[in-house]
């Protein structure tokens, strides 16, 4: 579905000149951006380009350093735990690796946040958590404990514990790593499906460009320490830019570097090790 | 060494031990402000008890039942050269009621139940169980924290009656089956000896107080472990090493302020 954002009226999470970092280091900084109700939103860029840490910023379990983050309009630095605590209901999210809860089976992960959160009848969670489960395929690993699923399936009941809640804004961390690739290109569609039919919001956060290039409505490269283009899959896909084109095409050489940067500690360390004064 | 060193280093543990305290005293207090909530679902108390205290039973149980066997034959080898083996009952029951039920149980608590506290909390922070819960709008202490600190804190009085109760089996199998003294003494001597609230009670009450300190720091440990591996296994050692010295430091005061007079 294509959903242009000046259709919807407010966005569901909005990023306006923010700075992301834990203590003095900062992430990422001057970013911009906007998710609207009905879209998929790629957040793309290389390992260690920030990605997660935005995600981080839009559950505030870290706030900005610089600028304002709000999700459904309010500003989750300053709002009340409480307050925190009922957007955080609004939100789903799968981490990156899962974070299932290894004390539970796979059915009672899935009905985790049912618990929690209602007061709906063990008839109705069961319905409800199979329903979920079916959908990643794995209706009949209910009962398993998480020690005896393999990682993709992992990620697949940690997919469905981000959605049994139905939320308005999911936040995928890596949804496809790990995926073998019929189950990659049955979750890409499903997150689509999803997105379309509770008419929610989902950011993926990814570095594959060919499933979340087949599914979003707008994608966001981030890299640098900043936002480096911003655009619909098809305007990025035919841009010249060179850092897109490097990352979109998998060029060794380009204005990213593959090295990591030599620093003054690095050749301290080097020349201790080398027996150096 | 520089004495100037010497001093900072001084300075930086006291700094370090003030700021665990503020730390330790911070969570207990955050784990009873949020045990109203929690408590409204004794499900997940119940379930804590059974993991924390049903799989504790053989080890406290054998425990007692040696200690017990021990006390038997010790007991019964001072009392004998006073002619007064008939009161070894008492000596076994007292033994254990007001000093060895409580204090051996704490001990092998923060062993078995309170490892496995440390290491359960520490892996769910390595695997950002944690956060993941947080995210969800599940408050961690509410959750996790809340009803493994009241599991504990009920397990341990019962632990350490079920390990009296073995131990005087135990003094009974060596002192009456194995030397022989008369059953009816034996028995009858623990039953006027052993008061009600100045043994038994003072005994539950210290059990009570082992409880609250080895299940929080069990929890703190956990809760404060580096999320790794290594992080993980230096704060289960701690969790025994800080335990035992609490439990033991704990016991002193508790002696003192119950049984001066």
């Amino acid at each position: 579905m294509e959903l242009d954002a000046s259709q919807s009226k407010d966005p569901l999470l909005d990023f306006s000149g923010v700075a992301l970092g834990y203590a003095d280091f900062t992430v990422l900084q001057d970013i911009d951006l906007r998710v609207y109700r009905g879209q998929v939103v790629a957040m793309m860029g290389g390992s260690g380009s920030g990605k997660t840490t935005l995600l981080r910023g839009a559950t505030g379990q870290i706030t900005a350093q610089r600028g304002t983050i709000t999700a459904f309009g309010r500003n989750v630095a300053t709002v009340s735990s409480d307050e925190l605590r009922k957007l955080r209901q609004r939100m789903g999210v799968l981490f990156q690796q899962g974070a299932l809860f290894t004390d539970l089976d796979v059915f009672e992960n899935v009905a985790f946040p049912l618990r929690e959160h209602t007061r709906i009848s063990e008839a109705q969670i069961i319905e409800c958590v199979l329903d979920k489960l079916n959908a990643v395929g794995l209706r009949a690993a209910a009962h398993l404990k998480i020690s005896e699923i393999s990682g993709g399936m992992a990620r697949r009941v940690a997919l469905a514990r981000a959605i049994v809640l139905e939320p308005e804004l999911i936040l995928y961390d890596e949804p496809f790593a790990g995926l073998d690739p019929i189950s990659l290109g049955i979750t890409a569609q499903l997150i689509r499906g999803l997105t379309d039919r509770l008419h929610c919001a989902s950011v993926l956060i990814t570095h594959d460009v060919a499933e979340s290039f087949a599914i979003a409505d707008q994608v966001y490269m981030v890299g640098q320490g900043r936002l480096l283009a911003s655009g619909k899959p098809s305007e990025l896909a035919e841009s010249a830019d060179p850092y897109i084109r490097q990352f979109l095409d998998g060029q060794p050489d380009g204005p990213i570097a593959f090295h990591y940067p030599e620093t003054p500690a690095f050749k301290q360390w080097l020349d201790k090790q080398r027996g150096r004064p | 060494m520089n004495p100037v060193k010497g001093i900072r280093a001084i300075g930086a543990w006291a700094i370090g031990f003030i700021f665990g305290l503020g730390a330790f005293a911070r969570l207990l207090g955050l784990v009873l402000l949020r045990s109203g909530a929690a408590l409204r679902r004794p499900g997940l108390v119940s379930q804590q008890v059974h993991f924390i205290g049903n799989y504790s039973l053989i080890i406290i149980a054998v425990s007692g039942l040696f200690v017990g066997f021990v006390l038997g034959l010790q007991g019964y080898y001072t009392l004998n050269r006073y002619g007064s083996e008939e009161a070894l009952g008492l000596l076994v029951a007292l033994s254990l009621t007001r000093e060895l039920g409580p204090v051996v149980t704490a001990l092998l608590f923060a062993g078995r139940a309170g490892t496995s506290l440390t290491a359960e909390i520490g892996l769910m922070k390595a695997g950002e169980q944690l956060a993941a819960m947080e995210v969800m709008a599940v408050d961690p202490v509410r959750r996790v924290l809340v009803p493994r600190f009241w599991g504990g804190v009920i397990a341990m009085p019962i632990l350490a009656a079920v390990f009296s109760m073995v131990g005087i089996i135990g003094g009974w199998v060596v002192g009456v089956l194995l030397i022989g003294i008369d059953a009816g003494a034996f028995w009858s001597q623990m039953q006027s000896g052993v008061d009600i609230f100045k043994d038994v009670a003072n005994g539950v009450v210290k059990s009570l107080i082992f409880g609250i300190a080895v299940t929080l720091i069990a929890l703190y440990e956990g809760w404060n472990a580096r999320p790794t591996p290594e992080g993980v296994a230096k704060a289960t050692t701690r969790t025994v090493v800080s335990g035992a010295l609490v439990v033991l430091g704990l016991d002193f005061l508790l002696t003192a302020l119950m049984f001066s007079n």
